[in-house]
């Protein structure tokens, strides 16, 4: 079935800077399916080679080991003009000489199609982004958001099959980084087209991708849904990452695991395995000490209070490393507040321990 | 409030800048000054000025001497410009894409000519273009005017490419754009001032140029600093004042259009 085809798939994918003893893998063995119709995020901290990847599968650079095939079709030593694919650019790239309409229109005109088609594909583009009015403005008369705009209308144009995207999205303030999200996730939807989407912030991917893969130190950390990320992360650098995990190191007990300070903690392991236990700050309630119960994480000692106006944030300390702890504000639990100094302990919500190989 | 006073120290309140400011621009364009005001004389003298007139133009302009090697000149300089530029820009399109390393290298060379004094340039461009049997005459002069022209050509163009985003050409490939639409579409239209800077330097350095000229100028292909170099020879009048203004004039003019196109690139 041709929408069940694979859009890209990359096979033991490497890609190594410099050579002997100053050599740098920036990719380390990928193995990566990417989805027809799918948006694709690569999550991970800078230098973790999302951009490298990107550019081996735009063809701007070529991998030192490994294959890439895009829609079955293998891709080795394809130059950029020859793949089925667009980019937009980090920093937009547009072409500062041209008119919007001429920098929507350039992949078409490369493409020697007719001017008719042209003007009628740009006029279709330039709606599409919300651009109408603005054909004839040259790249330094637009403000960020609409060369954003004008770079994706341009990667559009020419109808790609796959549309990479380098953190489109960094450069512009945050409240218009919020509105470009869901018109990104809109226009991918109404579009069909594979996106492909690279970023380092957990809240971008997790709010517009279909699959993500967490990468770190050239390495795919996990793959999967957003929810399957975020709750079940794979490792103890997924769990970190996104959302900023407690994690605590403990021992695997008789009645649980064993942590210092914490006393035994419901958790399921191999008897006497050192394990990590990553617990989400929003999925611990805090109780004044004198309400513990038998499988409450303490007693702790409050070291310091942080408002943070939809959310009251607490740091705690007792066990073997700080906790964090994270109240919304507001409603019946953001009746509660503590101060430094208080003696509480915390209480997770069923299935919120997650036990991780150190 | 000292503290944000920036005043103090800018180097415009010091005491005496406003002096020695004047004196070095006096210092600077006085001769040249002298060298206009007596081209407008009316009488023979170069140091007494008996009245104004525009008879030294009018002997300038009907002097075929001065119009043979006025034409030389412009013609050498507009030739040698062009293939300058065009070498300086192939230089400097294979120089932008080098390691640090190498470019650093390839720039020394490229810019040692500069630094070797000129009579040594010419004198051994003379014996070696004599030595292949090139002889004197015009053709030599291209050859010389070309090589060093390049450095100068090569300053501005190198300095518009590394200033251009590397991401456009990525950006027109991933459009499809074959790599000579990619030079033609894109790189060349944004280098153009620094194309136009690059000849413009290149033509004035050429048109300036009297050292190798002199030595390479053969019956017939006399440039004209070369020219005003023989005419004192019989003695000053104020003709030569008259075409020395003009070239004045000229490299003004081209710092002038120079100084424009940079002001519009930013
Ligand atoms: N041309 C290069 N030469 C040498 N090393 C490079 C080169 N390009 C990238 N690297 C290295 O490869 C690693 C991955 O780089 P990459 O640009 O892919 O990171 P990234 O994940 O896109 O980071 P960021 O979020 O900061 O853009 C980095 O450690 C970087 O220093
Ligand atoms: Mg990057």
């Amino acid at each position: 079935m041709q929408d069940q085809e694979d859009a890209c798939r990359l096979t033991g994918l490497g890609r190594t800077y410099g050579k002997g003893v100053s050599a740098h893998r920036a990719l380390d063995r990928i193995d990566l399916t990417i989805r027809s119709n799918e948006f694709f995020t690569l999550l991970g901290p800078s230098g973790c080679g999302k951009t490298t990847l990107l550019r081996l599968i735009g063809g701007f650079d070529q991998p030192t080991v490994g294959e890439i095939a895009i829609f079955g079709r293998n891709v080795a030593g394809l130059p950029p003009e020859d793949r089925p694919v667009n980019t937009v650019f980090q920093t937009y790239a547009l072409f500062p000489h041209l008119t919007v309409a001429q920098n929507v229109g350039f992949a078409l005109r490369m493409l020697g199609r007719p001017k008719a088609e042209i003007a009628a594909t740009v006029a279709r583009m330039v709606a599409l982004v919300g651009l109408e009015g603005m054909e004839h403005r040259r790249p330094d008369q637009l403000s960020g958001g609409q060369k954003q705009r004008v770079a994706l209308a341009r990667a559009l144009a020419p109808g790609p099959k796959i549309l990479l995207l380098d953190e489109p999205l960094s450069a512009l303030d945050a409240k218009l980084r919020q509105r470009m999200r869901s018109e990104l996730k809109a226009l991918q939807r109404e579009t069909g087209i594979t996106f492909v989407f690279v970023t380092h912030d957990q809240d971008e991917a997790l709010a517009m991708s279909d699959r993500i893969a967490v990468m770190q130190g050239g390495r795919v950390q996990q793959l999967g849904k957003p929810e399957e990320i975020y709750e079940a992360p794979a490792n103890r650098f997924v769990a970190d990452f996104i959302g900023g995990a407690n994690l605590i190191p403990a021992r695997i007990g008789a009645g649980g695991a064993m942590s210092e300070g914490l006393g035994v903690v419901p958790a399921k392991g191999d008897l006497g395995a050192e394990v990590t236990l990553a617990i989400r700050p929003e999925r611990l309630a805090i109780l004044p000490a004198g309400l513990q119960q038998p499988g409450d994480l303490g007693p702790l000692r409050v070291t310091e209070r942080i408002y943070m106006g939809n959310e009251l944030s607490f740091r705690l300390e007792g066990a073997s490393v700080p906790l964090h702890v994270t109240l919304p504000r507001g409603g019946l639990r953001g009746a509660q507040d503590f101060a430094p100094g208080d003696s509480v302990c915390l209480r997770a919500e069923p299935g919120a321990i997650r036990v991780l190989a150190s | 409030m000292a503290l944000f006073d920036t005043r103090s120290k800018d180097i415009r309140n010091l005491p005496g800048f406003g002096l020695t400011a004047t004196l070095a621009v006096a210092f600077l364009y006085a001769p040249i000054l002298f060298l206009v005001l007596y081209s407008f004389n009316s009488g023979r003298s170069i140091s007494r000025l008996d009245g104004l007139s525009w008879q030294w133009y009018q002997a300038v302009f009907a002097n075929e001497e001065i119009a043979g090697a006025a034409l030389n000149s412009v013609l050498l300089a507009v030739i040698a410009a062009s293939v300058a530029t065009v070498m300086a820009t192939a230089a400097a399109l294979a120089m932008v894409r080098m390691k640090v390393r190498r470019r650093a290298a390839a720039y020394a060379v490229l810019n040692f000519p500069l630094m070797v004094p000129e009579i040594v340039t010419a004198i051994a461009s003379l014996i070696f273009f004599s030595s292949v049997g090139l002889g004197l005459g015009f053709g030599s002069l291209v050859i010389a005017h070309t090589t060093f022209c390049i450095p100068f050509a090569y300053l501005p163009i190198t300095a518009r490419l590394t200033s251009m985003d590397p991401a456009l050409e990525s950006a027109a490939a991933d459009l499809y754009a074959r790599p000579w639409r990619r030079f033609t579409l894109i790189t060349l239209p944004l280098l153009a001032p620094g194309l136009i800077s690059g000849w413009l330097l290149a033509f004035i350095v050429s048109l300036d140029d009297f050292i190798i000229s002199s030595m390479l100028s053969g019956p017939g292909s006399t440039t004209l600093p070369v020219h005003i170099y023989s005419m004192l020879r019989l003695g000053i009048t104020p003709e030569v004042n008259a075409v020395s203004s003009l070239m004045v004039a000229a490299s003004a003019l081209v710092v002038i259009i120079s100084g424009l196109i940079a002001r519009k690139q930013t």
